[in-house]
């Protein structure tokens, strides 16, 4: 029975390579239907739902199709995933909604300084190779907690390890479904909260019956979906502008003409010094300090997130972990050098297609992103020519001409109208979107699988029940993951005003939660329990209190902690006036709204709160370092056992019980 | 005995190694992550013949994230062979 099982497995992973070629192939004849059906006339809002729904139908197939009830392959997918395609399930675990429709949108508001998340969301996975990753596949956890409680003396370890994993993946996985919400319903015209329930069941049909097997083997075909429909834009698009489909290569001569065209724009008058923000002109929306900050919390919090971290767990070998994470970053980067690409077509196109252009001859493709509120000119909606027009005659001394500082831009258009712009069928905006839906589902998938197994295994198996059995483990562990999605689903279903910020939080959470203790767990014997219990506290509480003060209670935070105004980066003055605001009567309301004026506006060391994890790390390593040599040294057997964690041969340190 | 005395020295000899290469990819992290970024305005003068990027602008957008993964191909190949030389490598 078992060495069958092990048979029809290796040919499972021998197949691996036909069956996604053959799904590629298939997905690109799919493709190519839908666009002969538009040409037949298919209305569009039928190929946009027949994208849509086709692509989710496969992912549940798979989904439903891996289901297992074995312990090793509900966590960890039985340990037998090879490097290539794990790299692959963590390329689409890794980049999300933000990723895929936001990154874009980001480098064209912020130019140079954009490219601080570029930086930071790929060098991170260096960090994952050289210091942690390989180190916890030999240990052979199922989920990060198990280390800490491992190698940190029990289950207070545990415990905390499972707060730092809620608190930086909750908040994550919020974000992603409301991506998948805004996706769905700007696509399909479905109501947003119909959307994001209509996402968790996606979302629910991947990861439930198989868990982390299941997921891994969807996130494979998302990813497929992701990156081609993130290429094929802006590759047709290269071509009609320089005619070689390499856009990373071409945008270059899209940045000089962006940059020549600035100095006409303010030479002929159409923008202000003050509206203009030059493309590759570095530090002028974040102070230096700040944009290395940011790189290096999110490099840094890439090296900590549990639900990266678990998808190299399910690799043959250490070493395949370490190829793996070599994999998973080209895939991401496939990705990530392709979005300055967009950023700069979109504003080449912006800036000489819109700006300056005779208000009556305004190019239509902007209507339907203006009915949705997402592109205003003058102050108002775009939604057509006479609103445009009504709206700047109001503004006094207008020209007549769209001027730089009349277009306003929300930034997740940038990707989502690249199709439009380029003149293309609508078939390829559905495929975008099919894109987006499939990023965002990738990683709200990894994302609630690694907190509903951080409950059903660390809470639920090692501290409340140990002898509780195969089948109940994994009922517990199903009906925690529905929990789970209901409520992250129901809180996104309120649109917080926060999410996408938070998305920025999670990092420096992770960061300053597990960085020092995991590090440290690995390259030095010498850390005992209590050092590291000490750290994590010290660390993420540190951090969590200055995210916590600097948005919710600034008023407290300029009045008893010392902190003062963040400053703008280009002209050095202080972003409020702090002795003004604290006159407010205001002033020291509690969880008040983005709308107040000191709301992430304060700070120590003119530090933004997104990079709260360099507060917190940097103390927590200190924190284990201290605490540790007033203690005892760790004992023998703990010592052997770390040795044990450095060598790739052998058995994993911890053996878990699966039957 | 000998074998354990023998396994000691081995883990200690690896570990020295494998820290070596740890300490020297991590500094090749920090200068393409940090330090050559902090002189992008020098680097901006610079224009790529043909492709017309700035360098400063083209390191950031590409040239770092090009290096970070050629890096980890070569470290998997290079931690895997300190890994065989010490025996400690898992069998093929």
């Amino acid at each position: 029975m078992a060495t069958q099982a092990a048979t029809s497995s290796s040919d499972f992973i021998k197949n691996l390579g036909k069956m996604y070629g053959t799904y590629t192939g298939g997905f690109l004849a799919f493709i190519l239907f839908l666009a002969i059906l538009e040409q037949v006339g298919v209305p569009n809002r039928i190929l946009g739902y027949l994208f849509v729904f086709f692509t989710l139908a496969v992912y549940a197939i798979i989904g439903v199709m891996t289901r297992t009830a074995q312990v090793s392959e509900y966590y960890v997918a039985g340990r037998r995933v090879p490097a290539f395609y794990n790299g692959m399930a963590t390329g689409a675990d890794w980049m999300s909604a933000a990723s895929f429709v936001g990154m874009a949108g980001t480098l064209f508001l912020l130019g140079y300084d954009g490219l601080a998340w570029v930086l930071g969301w790929t060098g991170g996975f260096v960090l994952v190779s050289i210091l942690i990753g390989p180190y916890l596949r030999k240990f052979g956890a199922y989920t990060v907690p198990d280390f800490l409680s491992f190698r940190y003396g029990g289950n207070f370890a545990r415990f905390l390890g499972v707060i730092v994993l809620v608190a930086c993946s909750f908040t994550y996985v919020t974000a992603q479904i409301y991506g998948t919400g805004l996706i769905a319903s700007r696509f399909l015209g479905m109501q947003f909260e119909v959307a994001v329930f209509a996402g968790l069941v996606g979302i629910l049909l991947c990861a439930m019956l198989g868990g982390m097997r299941a997921v891994t083997w969807t996130q494979i075909a998302q990813y497929v979906v992701l990156i081609i429909a993130y290429l094929t834009p802006i590759v047709i698009l290269s071509i009609k502008k320089y005619g070689i489909p390499i856009p990373e290569l071409t945008y270059g001569q899209a940045i000089a003409d962006i940059t020549a065209r600035e100095q006409q724009m303010l030479a002929t008058g159409l923008a202000t010094a003050a509206a203009l923000k030059p493309h590759i002109q570095p530090f002028i929306n974040y102070s230096p300090l700040n944009f290395f900050a940011i790189i290096m919390c999110m490099m840094v919090g890439t090296a900590s997130l549990p639900h990266i971290l678990m998808r190299y767990f399910t690799t043959p070998s250490v070493r395949e972990a370490r190829q793996s994470v070599a994999w998973s970053l080209l895939f991401i980067f496939l990705l990530y050098f392709s979005a300055p690409a967009y950023a700069a077509f979109s504003k080449l196109e912006v800036y000489t297609n819109i700006i300056g252009r005779d208000l009556s001859a305004i190019r239509p493709w902007l209507f339907t992103w203006g009915e949705l509120g997402l592109i205003q000119i003058c102050g108002k909606n775009a939604t057509n020519i006479d609103a445009i027009i009504a709206a700047c005659k109001a503004v006094a001394g207008h020209p007549g001409v769209v001027r730089l500082q009349d277009f306003v831009i929300n930034t997740d258009v940038i990707v989502l109208s690249t199709p439009e712009i380029a003149g293309l069928p609508y078939v390829i905006s559905g495929l975008v979107a099919a894109g987006g839906l499939a990023a965002a589902l990738s990683t709200a998938d990894g994302l609630l699988l690694a907190i509903a197994n951080a409950l059903s295994h660390d809470i639920y198996y090692k501290m409340i029940d140990p002898n509780a059995p195969t089948m109940r483990r994994l009922t517990v562990a199903r009906a925690l993951l529905v929990g789970v999605a209901v409520i992250a689903a129901a809180t996104a279903a309120t649109k917080p005003a926060d999410i996408l910020a938070m998305v920025g939080w999670a990092f420096s959470l992770a960061m300053a939660g597990n960085f020092p203790a995991l590090v440290m767990g690995v390259w030095w014997k010498r850390t005992t329990a209590a050092g590291a219990i000490c750290g994590i506290i010290a660390g993420f509480g540190l951090c969590l209190f200055y995210l916590v003060t600097t948005r919710y209670f600034p008023g407290a935070g300029v009045k008893y902690f010392g902190m003062t105004s963040l400053t703008n980066p280009l002209t050095g003055a202080p972003l409020v006036d702090i002795a003004k605001a604290m006159a407010l009567p205001n002033a020291m309301e509690s969880f008040p709204t983005l709308a107040h004026p000191l709301a992430n506006k304060v700070g120590w060391f003119d530090l933004t709160n997104i990079a709260c994890g360099l507060l917190g790390a940097p103390l927590g390593f200190l924190v284990i370092y201290i605490v540790s040599k007033l203690g005892r040294e760790p004992s023998r057997e703990m010592q052997a056992y770390v040795d044990d964690i450095r060598r790739p041969r052998g058995r994993t340190v911890l053996e878990e019980k699966t039957t | 005995m000998t074998d354990q005395t023998n396994l000691k020295e081995r883990e200690v000899a690896h570990w020295a190694k494998t820290s070596r290469l740890m300490f020297t990819h991590l500094a090749i992290w920090f200068f393409f992550g940090f330090i050559i970024h902090m002189f992008v305005v020098p680097l901006n003068r610079i224009i790529i013949p043909v492709l017309g990027f700035p360098l400063g602008f083209y390191m950031a957008a590409q040239g770092s994230l090009i290096v970070f993964v050629v890096m980890l191909f070569m470290f998997a190949k290079q931690q895997d062979k300190i890994d065989r030389e010490f025996d400690f490598a898992e069998d093929d």
